[in-house]
């Protein structure tokens, strides 16, 4: 099981490190800063190292490498999804995940990873059960502990622990109650350089903020579930319910969680929002090359495409970018070659361009690679795949909460090649 | 021994600290002033600074001296504070066990607590203490806890079980406890269950054979039960639980699978993969005409997809699994093939994973959005990746035969950028498609020729070489292309140098009116200016065929070459079953069966996939044949070396007038000296990581390389050549072995380093016996005990051949001689500089690190006198490169006297002769692994102010020579 862990930040100092079985000197960790020196990037420091011993698994989340340690054969997706856990605890607790916070906190994140895992097992990685055993620190507590003395531990054995609902602690009350669920989806998508897509996937959540008295018991049905072939629930949900009716039954946790993910990737389901009209060209002995860029909404239901987002990484012979954009704002740094324009809102009457000249270096041949052109994006109010709520309710409870969902579209790695 | 493990990260304990406001530098007056405040009678004060020192702990710093006063804080009604002073414990019993017993107390009081929380964490404390001594004491609490009313205390202390068992199995063993755990399996607490079926796996992990986990249908049908209620984590450990099970027939494995089926939707990636690895298991039981079975296979797929979604690492992982599953079934993922397509700013790791899938599952249906995708790929960036890319083209072309036209095309474009690895690369897969499919694509030979100048690496123009080889009668100037490579002969890399002489024997074959200057030219090449014997054989057989029989040599050059494998990277079957049933695991992701790599998996169980039962034996083996195309047996190229083999047996008499100074047999008895000894010399098992996709089927070195069928003559020199003897003074003059040179003790280990333990020591060899020569003092205040050692793998597998004998406890100030017999069966790896050692010492008080070099002299072993005729054969035969040459200066000794001095440490004069007023000694020197080193030795006669020597060294090894010369010097100047 996981032996240690291990806090690394940006410059390669290791800045916390926790041991659940015998301790392990930090100089294991000179084998993860020799795979960090190799990496071009910091993000390809591979996942899984090997060293005569052990083995290294890390994730880089925050700008922060998380490096446990094993010793056995472990599943390395059980340490990975640890670790993730780690992180989502530690963002929970302190609002940031940074090597600020954690610092400031050492002694709450000491308490809590020892909550995390016991001899390497996981032992309570719910967060509701977490803030049941170490309060999270807030300003006030602070200073009312220092006043009367009390503890940021609690004493009694947190009542979601052992019962057939982990997730959500009893005794729970609120005078407002509401429960609000944000539909988000991410389009995922490669379009070659005519215009067509290669692929292109749809990535969706179900985000849930549920602040119910008591023991409310849900019910979530869809207008068109077939959409959701593939996807992956809280524990909390029923999954008998689902294969029989298509409909999720579920006792909600309190606060904050995610509900269910789902993975729409049959390609006639997922509409292209935008286009990009590119020409890239260089001629071979000019040390100009010409640049063009277009944008235009596709297939975004009359929605507005907000919060536009072009980025691409220039070929290495390229010295300075001299553009115009009709709107928005953009920047080329010569270091990285990276081109990034904020445009913001797309106007389907006056289609936002970029457009004017590059240089190259003096003597660089005309660049081999072509500039892949990655775009963000986002689209109020709408599910891209279609994917509609049909009603909530609630049993179990005699009050009226107050229900809400809202809808979001939003690229992922979307990706035009040129 | 856990703690010598960690012997080998600890290379230079070069700790890295960061300053924060909390943690300004260990100063004396800070520990004192904590001290002070953890004796406080506030209770804040106290919180204060035990928080303080927590803070010092978690960066690594030692706080140890502040036990007893941490220790005292323990006795409180807060719980937070207790908390703390656990964490502080756990840390630090072990190096004060005498100390930790005082807290035993409270544990054994707290374990009565009304409040379970309190229960639960004195028992689970107390397991931590990996103290021997408190063990004792933790046997009855931990006995009430398993038994606890509540059952979050009963699953804190199955847990407790495991980490007892890691202290100290014998007890655990005796005191019952397993049984108790199994009892667990039952408990009505799906959270027990699942940590006692947690902990009974860990244990098993130890105890391979001792069927620990008794799984039968009633406790299967428990698990299953706990498998929907307890948490994620449960999940995992349950799942992989089942998965060792073997259902006793298709119905009782169907069900199993209804039942783990739901826990693909589960959001946890791991649980996802534990459940496929249940799945993948048992479905091979199931009948293939099930409707049931074709249901399965559906549902795997949207998961797979889905984690390729997630975040990098994950994805990387579940990608190395993906790659095992499409090779056991790739009907399961067959449809799926874009989502393994490459964005730009995936981590490399990730893209060259996908890219291997891409290649599997690439079929006729798909090839042209493979295609279209790889060239893409090709005008990326990372040549790394660009190069894997034009690779993979190569490799659909020889996979879908309808695809081939296009993907030559394809290559033909790439060429056309003249980017110069993409080039190289694309000839060399180009080669591959000409063998696939003779006679089919030579047009495009033109093309290639005109990129020759640009070819730079050995891979590429070897595969250009062979190409106008094979083509000759095409190509109507291949003479001319040939001769431009044979320029620069002797600075081709070998592979280069074999396929042009190859190419040329070919070009001869086929044009033998215009080309036989040429061939001439290359046969003697090979023949009389190399020093490679691979090179030289095959040019001396390419010889004598000609001359002998040239209708044989035309079959043998010309025959029609075997066809090459479309897949040649698949799994070997066995082991892909067995990592199948590793699904989710680190095997899974090196592609590595358990027992390679993992270590403390003291014996690991073979896991086999089950087979069906019902339907007869041999239905079932045809069935699991078809499966998928990956279960076909490949067609694998014989080596040509195979047939090379046959040939040397052959008695043929030299063919011309050209005699080698030596006689084959001899030459191979030298050769044989570099066979095992280089291999674990240059043995490096750093490279485990990622399956190599970039097999392209190798043919190119086929021929000539080193026949399996080698006699292995070593030391058994023929009799050849008598005359050669004469070179040798027989009378060299060698007297009786005076007994090593030992160093004097040198420090190690200071003791300020060591928590007052101080070493110093040196090494000797004495009458074959290597020892290392210890002095351990004691520089503390305390009396040491307990005293272990171990050293990390080295580059000739020294080991201690017993333990360290420090029989009585060593009290303050003493000092105390040790000699430690090494062995060299270790371990091997190759360390920088060769002769490093790293060893870990142990005492009652912690774990200490040093590392030493030691003279290489310990290794050269006593019958390490070569014969003569060897000597000169092996001289001759080791590449000049590979010498090194040394002046030793200051030297007073007569040559006689020197290698006297030398034999006493292993170094054998072979004959001595003197040339012109120079002395000059032969001498030979064997290493432990089988290594010869040879040298030369000159030394001045006559002049006994005359104090230079020089000395050249040859060596397979050449990275040994300098450590060779060190030995000379240190014995001769001593």
């Amino acid at each position: 099981m996981i032996h240690s862990l291990f806090l690394v930040n940006a410059s390669g100092d290791i800045f916390l490190e926790k041991h659940w079985k015998s301790v392990v000197s930090r100089s294991v960790c000179d084998y993860f800063f020799e795979a960090l020196e190799r990496a071009t990037e910091p993000e390809n420091v591979p996942p899984v190292i090997p060293t005569p011993h052990h083995f290294l698994i890390n994730v880089l989340r925050h700008r922060i490498y998380f490096v446990a340690v094993i010793q056995s054969e472990v599943p390395p997706l059980f340490v990975i999804e640890f670790l993730h856990r780690v992180v989502d605890t530690f963002q929970d607790y302190f609002g940031v995940c940074s090597e600020a916070a954690i610092k400031d906190n050492v002694v709450v994140v000491y308490e809590l990873l020892e909550e995390m895992l016991d001899n390497g097992f996981p032992l309570a990685t719910e967060s509701n059960i977490l803030k049941e055993l170490i309060k999270p620190p807030t300003i006030l507590r602070t200073v009312v502990n220092t006043i009367t003395g009390s503890t940021n531990v609690g004493e009694q054995l947190p009542t979601g622990q052992l019962s057939v609902v982990p997730w959500r602690r009893t005794g729970v009350k609120y005078t407002n109650n509401e429960a609000y669920f944000d539909v988000v989806e991410e389009i995922d998508a490669i379009i070659d350089k005519s215009g067509s897509t290669i692929t292109a996937e749809i990535q969706g959540v179900i985000d849930a903020c549920v602040k119910l008295t008591g023991m409310p018991d849900l019910t979530l049905s869809f207008m068109n579930p077939r959409l959701l072939d593939d996807v992956s629930f809280h524990p909390c949900v029923r999954f008998k319910r689902w294969e029989a009716e298509r409909i999720l039954s579920f006792i909600p946790p309190d606060g904050n969680f995610r509900l269910l993910s789902y993975h729409v990737s049959s390609q006639n389901l997922v509409a292209i929002p935008v286009y990009v009209k590119h020409n890239i060209s260089f001629r071979e002995g000019s040390s100009q090359g010409r640049f063009e860029l277009t944008l235009g909404p596709k297939q975004t239901m009359g929605k507005a495409v907000e919060s536009v987002l072009v980025s691409s990484q220039l070929p290495r012979g390229v010295l300075n970018a001299n553009l115009s954009p009709s709107q928005g704002t953009y920047t080329f740094d010569p270091v990285t070659k990276l081109l990034s324009w904020d445009v913001g809102k797309i106007n389907p009457q006056k289609l936002p361009s970029l457009k004017g000249s590059v240089s190259l270096q003096t003597g660089a041949s005309k660049p081999d690679e072509n500039p892949t052109i990655n775009i963000q994006f986002k689209i109020q109010q709408l599910a891209i795949s279609g994917l509609k709520v049909n009603r909530l309710d609630m049993y179990g409870e005699k009050y009226k909460p107050f229900k809400g969902i809202k809808y979001m579209t939003k690229a992922g790695k979307f990706q035009v090649r040129t | 021994m856990e703690w010598a493990s960690q012997l080998c990260e600890n290379r230079g304990l070069g700790s890295k600290m960061t300053d924060s406001k909390y943690f300004t530098t260990t100063k004396k007056g800070e520990i004192f002033e904590l001290k002070a405040e953890l004796n406080s009678d506030k209770k804040e004060k106290k919180k204060e600074a035990v928080k303080k020192v927590i803070a010092s702990m978690t960066v690594g710093k030692d706080v140890s001296a502040l036990f007893p006063d941490v220790v005292n804080c323990m006795q409180t009604d807060n719980l937070e504070l207790k908390k703390l002073v656990y964490l502080y414990l756990m840390n630090y019993a072990k190096s004060q066990p005498d100390m930790a017993i005082m807290a035993v107390n409270t544990f054994v009081k707290d374990c009565e607590d009304p409040n379970p929380l309190i229960r639960a964490l004195a028992v689970r404390t107390m397991g931590c203490i990996r103290v021997d001594k408190i063990t004792e004491y933790l046997c009855e609490p931990l006995r009430k806890c398993l038994k606890d009313e509540d059952p979050y205390v009963r699953k804190t202390a199955a847990v407790c079980v495991a980490k007892l068992h890691d202290i100290n199995a014998q007890l655990v063993e005796d005191q019952g406890f397993l049984d108790t755990l199994k009892d667990l399996i039952s408990d009505s607490n799906p959270m027990v269950v699942a940590n006692a079926v947690a902990a009974l796996s860990e244990i098993a992990e130890s105890h391979p054979n001792s069927n620990l986990l008794d799984l039968n249908p009633q406790t299967i049908n428990k698990l299953l039960t706990a498998l929907n209620e307890c948490t994620e984590w449960g999940q995992i450990f349950i799942l992989d639980c089942l998965a060792n099970y073997m259902p006793r027939d298709d119905r009782e494995s169907q069900s199993i699978c209804e039942r783990v089926t739901p826990r693909l939707s589960h959001a946890n990636s791991a649980v996802v993969l534990s459940a496929v690895k249940v799945l993948m298991k048992f479905m091979e039981m199931l009948p293939k005409d099930l409707d049931y079975y074709g249901t399965l296979l559906k549902k795997l797929a949207p998961p797979l997809v889905t984690l390729l979604s997630a975040e990098p690492e994950l994805q990387y992982v579940a990608l190395r699994n993906i790659n095992l599953i499409v090779q056991k079934r790739p009907e399961i993922l067959k449809h799926e093939m874009k989502v393994f397509f490459v964005k730009y700013n995936d981590p490399i790791y990730v893209k060259l994973e996908k890219l291997d899938i891409m290649i599997r599952l690439a079929s006729q249906a798909n090839i042209a959005q493979v295609l279209a995708e790889l060239k893409e790929y090709a005008t990326e960036v990372d040549v790394d990746f660009v190069r894997k890319a034009v690779r993979a083209i190569g490799r659909c072309a020889i996979k879908v035969e309808q695809s081939a036209e296009r993907c030559v095309s394809t290559l033909l474009d790439l060429i056309q950028t003249k980017v110069n690895y993409v080039v190289q690369e694309a000839i060399v897969v180009i080669k591959d498609i000409f063998r696939k499919y003779p006679n089919k694509y030579e047009s495009v030979i033109a093309t290639l020729c005109e990129n020759l100048d640009s070819l730079d690496e050995p891979e590429a123009r070897a595969a250009m070489i062979w190409i106008v080889g094979e083509y000759a009668e095409r190509i109507d100037n291949a003479d001319e292309l040939l001769e431009s490579f044979l320029e620069g002969f002797h600075d081709e890399s070998t592979q280069v140098q074999l396929q042009l002489l190859t190419a040329i024997v070919k070009l001869f074959l086929k044009k033998p009116t215009e080309t036989q200057e040429l061939v001439q030219q290359v046969l003697s090449l090979a023949t009389q200016d190399s020093d490679n014997p691979d090179l030289r054989d095959r040019g001396y057989i390419y010889w004598r065929l000609l001359s002998t029989d040239p209708v044989a040599a035309k079959e043998v050059v010309l025959a029609e070459k075997p066809l090459i494998s479309e897949e040649t990277d698949l799994i070997e079957p066995t082991l892909l079953e067995e990592l199948i049933c590793h699904i989710g695991t680190l095997a899974s992701v090196y592609h590595k069966p358990p027992s390679a790599f993992v270590e403390g998996s003291r014996g690991v169980q073979h896991k086999r996939i089950p087979a069906r039962a019902g339907s007869g034996e041999s239905a079932e083996s045809s069935d699991v044949g078809q499966s998928g195309p990956s279960e076909a047996p490949p067609a694998v190229i014989p080596s040509q070396g195979d047939l090379l083999g046959d040939l040397l047996n052959l008695d043929l008499a030299p063919p011309t007038a050209t005699v080698p100074s030596v006689q084959p047999s001899m030459q191979m008895g030298a050769m044989d000296l570099l066979g095992g000894g280089l291999d674990s010399l240059m043995g490096d098992e750093s490279d485990t990581l990622g399956g190599d996709i970039g097999g392209s089927p190798s043919m190119g070195a086929g021929l000539g390389v080193a026949p399996a069928a080698m006699p292995t003559a070593l030391g058994i020199a023929p009799a050849v050549g008598g005359g050669l003897g004469d070179l040798f003074d027989l009378g060299g003059g060698v007297g009786m072995p005076t007994g090593s040179y030992v160093a004097p003790k040198t420090v190690w280990l200071p003791a300020m380093k060591a928590k007052g333990l101080e070493i110093s020591g040196t090494f000797a060899r004495r009458g074959g016996i290597i020892q290392m020569d210890l002095t351990l003092t004691n520089k503390a205040m305390s009396v040491m005990t307990d005293f272990a050692i171990q050293f990390n793998r080295n580059s000739f597998g020294l080991a201690p051949a017993g333990p360290l004998q420090v029989l009585t406890p060593l009290s303050p100030n003493q000092t105390i001689d040790v000699s430690l017999p090494l062995s060299t069966s270790g371990p091997v790896m190759k360390m920088e500089p060769l002769n490093n050692l790293q060893v870990a010492v142990k005492n009652n008080i912690d774990v200490f690190y040093f590392s030493c070099q030691y003279p290489l002299s310990l290794i050269f072993v006593e019958d390490g006198k070569m014969e003569r005729q060897v000597f000169l054969a092996t001289w001759k035969d080791i590449p000049n490169d590979n010498e090194a040459q040394f002046q030793i200066k200051d030297i007073h000794l007569n040559s006689d006297a020197a290698s006297n001095k030398l034999q006493g440490s292993n170094i054998f004069t072979i004959a001595k002769r003197t040339v012109e007023g120079q002395d000059m000694l032969y001498q030979s020197v064997k290493l432990t692994n089988g290594i010869w080193v040879l040298a030369e030795m000159r030394i001045q006669t006559g002049n006994p102010n005359y104090t230079e020597m020089e000395l050249s060294i040859k060596c397979r090894a050449p990275e040994v020579c300098q450590f060779v010369f060190l030995c000379y010097e240190l014995v001769l100047k001593n």
